[in-house]
């Protein structure tokens, strides 16, 4: 079913793609994010940290981001809240969530929107929460904010959202602090939290890093479940492909601050066509193979986001980058389709990308 | 919570043994370090008039040939239910709270300290409370607006204040708004109870030249508490809550950043009577710091003792009133 959902979405994109050109636009998405820019000027030079990314995303699915360190996925999700600094960072292009624009929108029009319609659920649950206040008080703020209610009444739906994301004996737990909460718990907190406000939009940064593998499922199944009850849009933000491969269904892939392949899991996972994702493959650790085998890891390190190398950023870090006529170094890959709803930013020829993944990469992994 | 303060309460009242202990102790050994026997003491006591008998009857009525043990027990004893003094024949009642008498004056000392405490106090409390707001006012304003003029003024100013001498600052004062314009009056003290009016007139130069020093501190270490809480995560989780920016700053920011403050605020109290003695020479203010230097410079012990005992006891309490805050501000400290 989601495999239809997809490709129903894809049709949508080359639709917009060929219209997109014309200067009004109204957004077809939920969530519509067009040419997004942000950049950070710092004495060193102007730090690229998101730089020209495109994506949208529909009510009750998933959208994956994944990259490695700096590749400018967490500034994405904070942009997108308006979470980011304000003062110096320079933001253009396009954000519409619902109908609405949000990049040349107010900090107050933006502000009545977060929590209410788009909440973030964070890494590290407990610097997350502030400390001298308990779960129970700082879930009533969250919801007071945007609903004129009595402190009773809050407190009572602060009681029932602990219980929903599966904490026992909410009535007693929601008066404890949030370093009387074992890591999980705590992060099952930040979630009753977000989602106190019902919001349409969750983005969730890294959310189950700083726990344990095993509270680390429940966490995903819990969001897998809470997003199907609120039928809410859901950005999974991650560098373990891992949770991106379980919950998402469609996947964006980050380097540089630009995107370099987007597409459906599927696509992404069984037909990836972008160099750095197949290294980003190739990197998993997997059970089912023989220790002895090493892993693939990705040579190099990350670009710095001030001097990205000229043409394609991944190209110093590239195998094939040989095979392109000298064009990734000196002419920078546009994300352009290759599929239906499946848009990569490679110079590599598309039937050679397909040859090299089925013939080379594919065996290996 | 309640377990918290009945421990710390307890801690307070051991501390206080111990403080009357080791003070009672420096001032038993103090004359005898110094080679003076009890006859010289005795001497003092009597004034001019120095006569075998006499010097007999004061060492028995002050008990100087007593054991130190038996000393302590009876200053002890004086402080909770009262004692006698025998000289010769007749007899003097000291009540309750007895702290002994002046070598100088034979006034009690506990009368002493009552008449002296208000003015030290009222000093204290009221400069207080001045540096207090405007150091927290000024720190966090200087630390949202971080790189502005205002910031770059209030810093300037706060390191004038603290490099500046309290004793400089609040004679230049007095100079400038009692002699050249003549705004206030000669500082000196009048009793809150007859005219609270002229009662803050007359303290407004010792309390704000107090402030001036202590709000620079405080304001330099508001401005780097808020500089940190404001860039900590659970910051950034209200922001995502949609909260208004002025209840994140207050409610969020400056709840964390006051925490180290009221710890500091505790020891600044004491500071603060320690150097009373140059805030009540400055302003020619008849203090407890003034009745210290007394009791020092003339070897009046019970004075010295005295005074010690009230300091440390205000000391103590300044300080349990505030781990008691710390505790309520920060849900953190009460299991540890």
């Amino acid at each position: 079913m989601a495999g239809k959902a997809s490709k129903a979405r894809g049709a949508e994109t080359i639709d917009t793609a060929a219209t997109g050109a014309a200067a009004a636009h109204t957004p077809s998405a939920f969530l519509e994010v067009r040419d997004l820019k942000i950049h950070f000027p710092s004495d060193d030079g102007l730090v690229k940290s998101v730089d020209g990314l495109s994506f949208e995303l529909e009510r009750g699915r998933t959208l994956g981001i994944v990259g490695e360190s700096g590749s400018g996925k967490s500034v994405t999700s904070l942009g997108i809240l308006g979470l980011h600094n304000r003062r110096n960072a320079k933001v253009s292009g396009e954000i519409w969530l619902d109908g609405q624009e949000l990049v040349g929108a107010t900090e107050e029009q933006v502000r009545r929107l977060r929590g209410r319609d788009m909440a973030m659920i964070f890494q590290d649950p407990l610097s997350s929460m502030h400390p001298f206040y308990t779960v129970g008080q700082q879930i009533v703020e969250a919801y007071r904010i945007h609903h004129d209610v009595s402190k009773k009444a809050a407190r009572k739906h602060a009681i029932e959202m602990l219980g929903r994301v599966g904490i026992p004996k909410p009535d007693r737990r929601v008066d404890d602090y949030p370093h009387q909460f074992s890591g999980g718990m705590r992060q099952r907190a930040m979630i009753a939290m977000a989602l106190s406000c019902d919001p349409e939009l969750l983005i969730a940064d890294e959310p189950t890093t700083a726990l344990d593998v095993t509270v680390q499922a429940q966490i995903l199944d819990l969001i897998r479940d809470l997003q199907r009850e609120f039928n809410s849009a859901v950005i999974m933000i991650t560098h373990d492909l891992g949770v991106v491969a379980e919950l998402s269904d469609d996947i964006l892939v980050m380097y540089g601050g630009r995107s370099v392949e987007y597409g459906s899991v599927e696509d992404v996972f069984h037909r990836p066509e972008h160099p750095y994702t197949w290294g980003l493959l190739g990197s998993m650790p997997r059970l089912d193979r023989d220790r002895t085998e090493r892993l693939m890891p990705i040579k190099g390190t990350p670009p710095s986001l001030i001097n990205l190398p000229p043409g394609c950023a991944f190209s110093p870090r590239c195998a094939f980058e040989g095979l392109t006529d000298g064009k990734a170094t000196t002419e920078r890959p546009e994300l352009r389709e290759s599929a239906p709803g499946h848009k990569v930013a490679c110079h590599l020829p598309a039937e050679r990308r397909r040859q090299i993944w089925a013939e080379e990469i594919a065996p290996k992994l | 919570m309640i377990r918290y303060i009945i421990r710390r309460l307890l801690v307070a009242v051991l501390l206080l043994a111990i403080i009357s202990l080791v003070t009672f102790g420096i001032f038993f050994l103090l004359p005898k370090l110094a080679g003076q026997s009890t006859d010289d003491l005795a001497a003092r006591y009597l004034g001019r008039e120095v006569t075998p008998e006499g010097l007999a009857g004061v060492k028995a009525k002050l008990g100087l040939d007593d054991s130190f043990l038996v000393r302590y027990w009876h200053f002890i004893e004086g402080i909770f239910v009262g004692t006698d003094y025998k000289f010769g024949t007749s007899v003097t009642h000291c009540p309750a709270p007895c702290m002994g008498f002046s070598y100088r004056t034979n006034e009690p000392v506990f009368d002493l300290l009552l008449d002296r405490a208000p003015i030290t106090f009222s000093i204290a409390i009221g400069a207080a409370v001045l540096w207090l707001l405007a150091g927290v006012t000024i720190g966090v304003v200087s630390a949202l607006r971080r790189g502005s003029a205002f910031d770059r003024g209030a810093m300037s100013m706060a390191l004038a204040g603290v490099s500046l001498p309290m004793f400089f600052t609040g004679l230049v004062s007095i100079f400038l708004f009692c002699r050249q314009f003549k705004i206030l009056p000669t500082p000196r003290y009048e009793a809150f109870l007859g005219n609270p009016a002229t009662w803050a007139q007359n303290l407004i130069l010792p309390w704000v030249t107090l402030a001036f020093l202590y709000a620079a501190m405080y304001a330099r270490l508001t401005r780097a508490g808020m500089l940190e809480t404001m860039g900590e995560d659970y910051i950034r989780t209200a922001r995502a809550k949609g909260l208004p920016e002025r209840d994140v700053i207050v409610r969020h920011g400056l709840r964390s950043a006051l925490t180290p403050i009221i710890t500091i605020f505790g020891l600044d109290i004491g500071l603060l009577l320690g150097g009373a003695v140059i805030t009540e020479t400055t302003f020619s203010f008849a203090g407890l710091g003034q009745l210290m230097l007394q009791g020092i410079t003339r070897s009046d012990l019970p004075v010295a003792l005295g005074v010690t005992m009230a300091t440390g006891l205000f000391v103590i309490v300044a300080n349990l009133v505030v781990d008691i805050l710390y505790a309520v501000a920060d849900p953190r400290v009460r299991l540890a």
